[in-house]
């Protein structure tokens, strides 16, 4: 558990991190999001000490960061950036190697961790381990930036803007994985992002932060649901929360069983995977007023109903 | 290793010359006075050699410790603030001729050695000091930041990350330096230092041409062979 207790940054007369708290729960994933300016960058880098905080106390499982010397929390905690900071006079496998290094873990051993580690993020050890980071795409440097911090199996996994110099399509299969690797790990993951969408997707709960404070600390449904100021509103996108709460639900809640095929046009087909925005768009881009999906092995067929994703897209209050 | 070749060729043949100037009279002998010496009489030309060579290391050596320093200084935490001032030292430095250093310095320190090595060491800090600059601060800021992120304590931050990374800079410099110190050396022989430059001097003055193309000879070979031997050390260090 990481606690943040009336932390403040100042540099000078500027003040960048004002009075936060914060608690974020063991094996979550916290999002802090801002716009650039909003010292959300700065909370995330007081937590591994690479900023000393003004005033206040953060706590890891209850005991106190400056009890240990900043070098030795560090090798602790996970720590990943933009644009991945791989030491591009290392190979891949050195590079993975850095933080067992340090630790005084044996050859043998960090070989092992290296490979198992490459083989988690698909990519392949007899390929990829004895390459350079410049030899790499950006999407295989960012995931061997994320191994690199995962190598000496820290609790806590920090990460800034990590997939923010991929393309749309390569930060996608990015957050995924990253989800997968989470709940394997049960990593407890800090994660900094400007971007409303990516901390929707991955975080258990968001903290938005405007100068310097944090507006709002809760959960997705939270956030776009009852955005605590204008400024949450704005964050959150207003005119598009219906789908980004439809995002959040997984289609299986609205399957239904039974007969009453009352529908005159043939039920469109839906993959059980998707989520409800993306159901609700396709059955919107047919026309249908219901689709139907295969639950289970045994193929049986379920209902989902237009009329039922609408409501749910209505949000918490009725008009 | 193949690039080592021409080095390992002419450095035998400088060592050659150096040791046995004898072997080569025959095609030193048209540039000499009729009658006159071929090869330099007053002193061998090894043990010049040896001592011009001396000099330069010792004042490399010298601009290196410093030069470097100041660099490493200027870009860790707080050090960035007396950038100016380190910068205006070693500009300083170089704004001395060597030449005029060498008189200034004769009154205080006497002839000989002394204030050849001043001088080359002061001539020799502005190239080493500005390359190893470049190099550390050309380093990916994310970089260093993902050093510091990963627990590297300031040591090892500086042994496994600036220094391999600036290390084709800072020997850049070396460089520079060693090629205009082992060519300035040569004036050490106007204040009573034994360099090369006694040869082409003594050559100056008797009207021996001989004499000037050999010490001539010897300082152009040194001071090629010197700058391509780093270059060799810093290819071999990229990967």
């Amino acid at each position: 558990m990481i606690e943040l207790r009336g932390v403040s940054k100042r540099y000078d007369a500027r003040t960048v991190v004002d009075d936060v708290s914060l608690v974020i729960e063991p094996r979550t994933v916290a999002g802090i999001v801002g716009t650039s300016g909003s010292g959300k960058t700065t909370v995330l880098r007081m937590i591994n000490r690479l900023a000393e905080p003004s005033a206040g106390t953060i706590l890891i499982d209850g005991v106190d960061t400056r009890t240990l010397p900043g070098f030795e929390l560090r090798r602790r905690i996970g720590y990943v950036i933009q644009n991945d900071g791989l030491f591009p006079h290392r190979t891949v496998r050195e590079n993975i190697a850095t933080v067992p290094r340090l630790l005084g873990w044996s050859r043998g051993e960090i070989a092992r961790r290296a490979d198992e580690l490459l083989e988690l993020f698909q990519l392949d050890p007899a390929v990829f381990a004895a390459r350079f980071p410049h030899e790499l795409s950006g999407g295989q440097r960012q995931r061997v930036g994320v191994a690199r911090a995962l190598a000496a199996r820290p609790n806590i996994l920090l990460m800034d803007e990590p997939f923010g110099a991929l393309d749309p399509v390569i930060r996608a299969k990015a957050q995924d994985d990253l989800l997968h690797i989470q709940r394997a790990t049960q990593t407890t993951i800090v994660l900094v992002t400007h971007d409303m969408d990516e901390a929707i997707r991955l975080a258990d709960r968001i903290a938005v932060m405007a100068d310097g404070r944090v507006v709002q600390f809760g959960t997705p449904e939270d956030l776009l649901a009852r955005p605590a100021t204008p400024f949450v509103e704005r964050m959150v996108g207003v005119s598009d929360r219906s789908f980004r709460l439809l995002s959040l639900m997984p289609l299986e809640r609205f399957v239904e069983f039974g007969t009453d095929a009352a529908s005159d046009v043939e039920p469109l087909e839906l993959d059980a995977a998707l989520d409800a925005r993306e159901a609700l768009s396709r059955l919107l881009w047919v026309g249908a007023r219901e689709g139907r999906v295969r639950v289970g092995a045994g193929g049986t067929h379920g209902r989902i109903r237009t009329s039922r994703l609408l409501d749910a897209a209505r949000g918490a209050s009725t008009p | 290793m193949k690039r080592g070749v021409p080095i390992v060729i002419g450095a035998g043949a400088t060592v050659l010359f150096a040791f046995r100037p004898d072997l080569f009279v025959p095609l030193l002998r048209p540039f000499a006075p009729i009658g006159g010496a071929v090869i330099y009489p007053q002193a061998s030309l090894w043990s010049l050699a040896l001592s011009h060579v001396g000099f330069v290391l010792a004042s490399l050596a010298a601009s290196f410790a410093l030069g470097f320093a100041l660099a490493v200084a200027v870009t860790r935490g707080g050090g960035r603030v007396y950038l100016p001032m380190a910068r205006a030292l070693v500009s300083g430095a170089q704004c001395f001729p060597p030449v005029a250093v060498l008189a200034l310095l004769v009154p205080v320190l006497g002839f000989g050695g002394a204030p050849l090595v001043w001088a080359l060491f002061l001539y020799g800090l502005l190239p080493i000091f500005e390359n190893a600059l470049r190099g550390l601060d050309g380093i990916a800021p994310e970089v260093r930041e993902a050093g510091r992120g990963m627990g590297l304590t300031p040591w090892r931050r500086f042994r496994e990350i600036d220094l391999p990374l600036s290390l084709p800079f800072v020997l850049l410099g070396l460089r520079l330096s060693l090629v205009v110190s082992v060519s300035t050396a040569a004036l050490g022989s106007t204040v009573g230092a034994r360099t090369l430059g006694e040869v082409v001097i003594a050559g100056l003055s008797a009207g021996n041409v001989a004499f000037v193309l050999q010490g001539t000879v010897l300082v152009t070979a040194l001071s090629v062979l010197g700058y391509a031997g780093l270059g060799l050390l810093a290819g071999g260090m990229k990967r």
